[in-house]
C-alpha cells in the first residue's frame, strides 16, 4: 500500500523572513543558541551567528536574543466539527485557532455528521481543507461504519485517498472482536489505529471521574478502569496481531501503566495525553463549570503527577490537545445536560509552559518536543529548523503574559477549560509548511516601524 | 443570605437561626389564623422539572402562610416540551419579576447556575442527586424538637445512598449540628469516596443498635433494573428497618414517601418512634423560615444583574463562570 499522502491545506506565499538574532530551540537538531535565520521561499534557507545575515528584500523581525524560534507543533487529535456541525467549528477557524497555538499541522477526528467513514467523503473534505485551511490537516477516517464498532469501513480505499490511519474517536470500538479485525486488516493496508479507550458498560450514567468530588457532588462517576482496563486489552490485541495502535487522551495512573507495560513488551503502541489532563484535575470540576466536562473526564492529582511523569520519560510519546468545540448554548446547561469538550490549540503551550515548564517540572526542551512528536507518530516529517527544510516553526515570547481568550478566541467557540487564566509565553509567529499561517498583532507592529 | 442552594453554604450560626425562626413560626400554626402578613405583595415561583406533591405544596402552603402570592410551573405540559432550555425558561418567567424562585430539577448544580441568570432569590428544592437543603434542615429541626440538641447523637443514615440527594444534604447538615454520621447500604448503592465528607461507611446494619437516630432513603423501584440490588426481597432482607433491628429508645425517620415492606416494614412505620409525619409538619414551617430569611428585610426585587444575559467575561476566574 502506498505511503500516506501528505496533509493537505496550509496554500499561501512562500514565507520571505529574516529573523534576526532569536534563541533557536530545536532538541532534535540539538539547537539551543542564538542565530540568524533566514527564511527564502518557505524553506529554513541559512542559519548564522547573530547580525552575520545580511538583510535583504525580505522582512526582519528582531529577536533581540529573547524570542525563541521552535519547530512548529503538531496535534494529532483535534475536532473540526465539519461536515454536519459548522456551527461550532469549520475548517477556517479551526485550523486558524491551530495557528494561533502554533501548530503547523493537525489530524482532524471523524465524528462528524455524517461521520466521515466513506472515500468520497474523505476526498471532498481534503478538497475543502486545500483551498480553506490555515494549516495543513488531515481527516482520521472512522474504524467502523458511522462509529457503530460493527462493520469495519472499507479501510484500503480511504487509504489510498489519503488517509493517515482510522479512529472511532468519541466512541470506543466495544467489541474485542471488531477491533481485532481491524488490526489484521491493516497489515493490507497500513495506517495507525486510533483509540478513543473506554468501556461503556463502566462509564455509563457517569459525567466526571468518579471520587470524592463526584460522591459529594451527586454526580455519576466514571471509574479509571473504564479507560484503563480498555488500554490493557487493547494493547494485548495489538501485540497478539503485531498491529501499530495508537491510545488518544490517556487519563489517568493506570493506563499509563498499562501503556508501559506495553511498550516494555515491545508492542507497537504509542500514547497521547491533553493539556487539561496534565493540569486539572476533579477538583476543579467542583464548580460545576461545563468547560472542566470532557472525556475522558479530568481525574485525580494522582493521576495527573502519573500523566506529567509519563510524558517526561517518554511512555506517553505526544502532547494532544482533542481541541473539542462546543456552541455556547449547548454548554450553557447544566453539567450533567452539557457536551463533553474543551477547545485547547490556541492555549496548549502557554498553559503547559505557565504550569509545567516556568515550576521546573519539565524542560522547555522536553515540552518543545513533545509538543511536535505527534507527526512521526502517523508517519509525517517532524517539524524541524535544520537549514534545507521547509519552515515549520514558531516564534514564541516566553515573557508575554496574557489572559486567556481576553482577546476573543480564534476558534468559533469559547468553551475553554483554561479561559480566564493568566498565562505566560504567547506564540508570536506560526509557519505552517512555509507559509505565515499565524502572526500576533503586536509582532505586526513591531515588523511596520 | 442571598439563595439558599446548599447546606454547604450555611454555618451552624446559619442553621440555628433558620431552625428557631421555624420554631417561632410553629406557634402560628398553632393558630386560628395561620396567615401572617410578613411577604405580602411578594410573589414565589415554584419551577418544577420533576414530579413532587410534599415538597412543592408544602412551599406553596408555607409562601401562603407568609401572604406571597404563589405561582406554579411545572415543566410538564409546558414550553419545556417543546424544547426551551432552562436558561431561557428561567429568563422568561423572570419577566413577571417573581421575589423568589423555588427550583427542583434533575441535574447537579442546576439552582447555582440559575442563580446566576435572574436576579430572585433561589431556593433548591432538590437539584439531582447533588442537594436538597430544605429537607436536611425540617430534619434537624424535627430532632432538635425531639432531642432537644444533636450533639454528640449518632445517625444512620441507611439505603440507597449513591441516588440520594437528601443523604448528601442531611450528612453535611447534621455533622454542622455536632452530630456523627454514618452511611450504610449495599455497596452498588454507596459512592466510592463518600466518606471524605467526613462520615463512617457500613456495608451491614450490625451495628445499628448503637445508632440514636435511623434515617432510612425511599429504595426506589427502577434500581432494580439497572442491577443496583439483586431484588427487593434480598434488599428487603439486609437493610430493611423493622421491628427486629430497631430497638426502642432509636429514632426512625424517613423523608417519604415511603415504600412500606422494603425500606421499612409496615408496622415500623406507625410506631410512636417514627418521626415521618413530624417531618411533615416540619416542612411548612421551616420553609417559611427559609422565605422569611430570604426575603424579609430584603428590599423588592433587585434588577438582575447585568451579566445574566451578557457573556461571561474572560477575566473571570475558572472554575465560577460557564462560557
Amino acid at each position: 500500500m502506498s505511503a500516506p499522502a501528505p496533509l493537505v491545506g496550509g496554500q499561501g506565499q512562500p514565507a520571505q523572513l529574516l529573523l534576526r538574532d532569536v534563541h533557536v530551540l530545536d532538541p532534535r537538531a540539538q539547537l539551543d543558541t542564538r542565530r540568524d535565520v533566514r527564511v527564502r521561499d518557505g524553506q529554513i534557507a541559512e542559519l548564522g551567528d547573530p547580525g552575520a545575515l545580511a538583510e535583504t528584500d525580505e522582512e526582519t523581525i528582531e529577536g533581540e536574543g529573547r524570542l525563541r524560534l521552535l519547530p512548529a507543533f503538531f496535534d494529532p487529535h483535534v475536532h473540526l466539527r465539519t461536515p454536519g456541525q459548522e456551527h461550532k467549528e469549520d475548517l477556517q477557524s479551526g485550523t486558524r485557532a491551530a495557528a494561533a497555538g502554533g501548530f503547523c499541522g493537525v489530524i482532524a477526528m471523524p465524528n462528524t455528521e455524517p461521520v466521515l467513514d466513506s472515500a468520497p467523503l474523505l476526498r471532498s473534505l481534503r478538497d475543502a481543507a486545500a483551498g480553506e485551511a490555515r494549516v495543513p490537516v488531515d481527516f482520521l477516517p472512522a474504524i467502523t461504519r458511522e462509529l457503530r464498532g460493527e462493520q469495519l469501513t472499507e479501510m484500503a480505499e480511504l487509504r489510498q485517498e489519503g488517509a493517515l490511519g482510522f479512529s472511532d474517536d468519541g466512541r470506543p470500538v466495544q467489541s474485542a472482536g471488531v477491533l481485532r479485525k481491524a488490526l489484521q486488516y491493516q497489515r493490507l493496508c497500513g495506517g495507525v489505529l486510533s483509540l478513543h479507550e473506554e468501556d461503556p458498560t463502566l462509564s455509563r450514567g457517569g459525567a466526571m471521574y468518579e471520587g470524592a468530588v463526584s460522591a459529594a457532588l451527586g454526580i455519576g462517576g466514571i471509574p479509571s478502569v473504564a479507560e484503563s482496563t480498555m488500554v490493557a486489552r487493547d494493547a494485548a490485541l495489538a501485540g497478539y496481531e503485531g498491529a501499530r495502535v495508537h491510545f488518544q487522551h490517556l487519563s489517568c495512573a493506570a493506563s499509563v501503566e498499562a501503556v508501559a507495560a506495553a511498550k516494555a513488551h515491545g508492542w507497537l503502541v504509542s500514547a497521547e495525553v491533553c493539556p487539561h489532563h496534565l493540569l486539572l484535575t476533579d477538583e476543579d470540576v467542583r464548580g460545576l463549570d461545563t468547560r472542566m466536562k470532557m472525556y475522558p473526564p479530568l481525574a485525580g492529582e494522582e493521576d495527573r503527577l502519573a500523566l506529567v511523569e509519563g510524558l517526561r520519560a517518554g511512555t506517553i510519546d505526544c502532547v494532544a490537545t482533542d481541541h473539542a468545540p462546543h456552541a455556547r448554548e449547548e454548554k450553557e446547561v447544566p453539567f450533567e445536560q452539557a457536551p463533553m469538550g474543551t477547545t485547547g490549540l490556541e492555549t496548549a503551550f502557554a498553559a503547559l509552559h505557565t504550569e509545567l515548564v516556568l515550576p521546573g517540572v519539565l524542560d522547555l526542551a522536553l515540552l518543545v518536543r513533545r509538543m511536535s512528536a505527534g507527526a512521526a507518530l502517523y508517519e509525517l516529517p517532524t517539524p524541524s529548523l535544520a537549514v534545507g527544510e521547509p519552515a515549520n516553526a514558531t516564534l514564541v515570547d516566553l515573557d508575554a503574559v496574557w489572559v486567556a481568550g481576553e482577546h476573543g478566541w480564534e476558534s468559533r467557540s469559547a468553551n475553554c477549560c483554561f479561559a480566564g487564566r493568566r498565562l505566560q509565553g504567547r506564540v508570536l509567529m506560526t509557519l505552517a509548511a512555509g507559509v505565515v499561517a499565524h502572526r500576533d498583532r503586536t509582532l505586526a507592529l513591531a515588523g511596520a516601524l | 443570605m442571598n439563595h439558599l442552594i446548599s447546606i454547604e453554604d450555611l454555618d451552624r450560626a446559619d442553621i440555628e437561626r433558620i431552625v428557631s425562626q421555624a420554631e417561632r413560626f410553629a406557634e402560628v400554626s398553632d393558630r386560628e389564623i395561620k396567615k401572617v402578613p410578613t411577604l405580602r405583595g411578594r410573589m414565589v415561583l415554584n419551577l418544577f422539572y420533576e414530579a413532587s406533591t410534599r415538597t412543592r405544596s408544602s412551599f406553596e402552603l408555607a409562601a401562603k402562610r407568609l401572604s406571597a402570592d404563589v405561582v406554579n410551573f411545572a415543566a410538564s405540559g409546558s414550553s419545556v416540551e417543546k424544547g426551551e432550555s432552562l436558561k431561557d425558561t428561567v429568563l422568561t418567567l423572570s419577566a413577571h419579576k417573581p421575589d423568589a424562585i423555588v427550583l427542583r430539577t434533575p441535574w447537579a448544580g442546576a439552582s447555582e447556575l440559575v442563580s446566576r441568570w435572574c436576579g430572585a432569590a433561589i431556593v433548591n428544592a432538590g437539584d439531582g442527586k447533588h442537594e436538597h437543603p430544605t429537607q436536611a434542615l425540617l430534619d434537624v429541626y424535627t430532632l432538635r424538637r425531639r432531642l432537644g440538641a444533636i450533639d454528640g447523637a449518632s445517625i444512620w443514615i441507611v439505603g440507597d445512598v449513591a441516588h440520594s440527594r437528601v443523604a448528601r444534604s442531611n450528612v453535611l447538615a447534621f455533622q454542622r449540628m455536632g452530630a456523627k454520621v454514618t452511611l450504610a447500604g449495599p455497596p452498588t448503592l454507596i459512592p466510592r469516596g463518600i466518606e471524605q465528607l467526613g462520615c463512617e461507611v457500613r456495608y451491614t446494619l450490625d451495628e445499628l443498635p448503637s445508632a440514636d437516630v435511623v434515617y432510612t432513603l425511599r429504595m426506589q423501584h427502577e434500581r432494580m433494573s439497572e442491577t443496583w440490588v439483586p431484588s427487593l426481597r434480598e434488599y428487603a432482607s439486609w437493610y430493611q428497618i423493622n421491628g427486629r433491628r430497631l430497638t426502642p429508645r432509636q429514632l426512625l425517620m424517613h423523608p417519604g414517601p415511603v415504600n412500606r415492606g422494603v425500606e421499612l416494614s409496615g408496622e415500623i412505620v406507625d410506631s410512636p418512634q417514627a418521626l415521618i409525619t413530624a417531618q411533615v409538619e416540619a416542612g411548612v414551617v421551616v420553609r417559611m423560615a427559609v422565605l422569611y430569611e430570604l426575603l424579609a428585610g430584603r428590599d423588592a426585587r433587585p434588577p438582575a444583574r447585568p451579566s445574566a444575559a451578557a457573556p461571561v467575561p474572560p477575566g473571570e476566574p475558572v472554575g465560577s463562570g460557564l462560557a
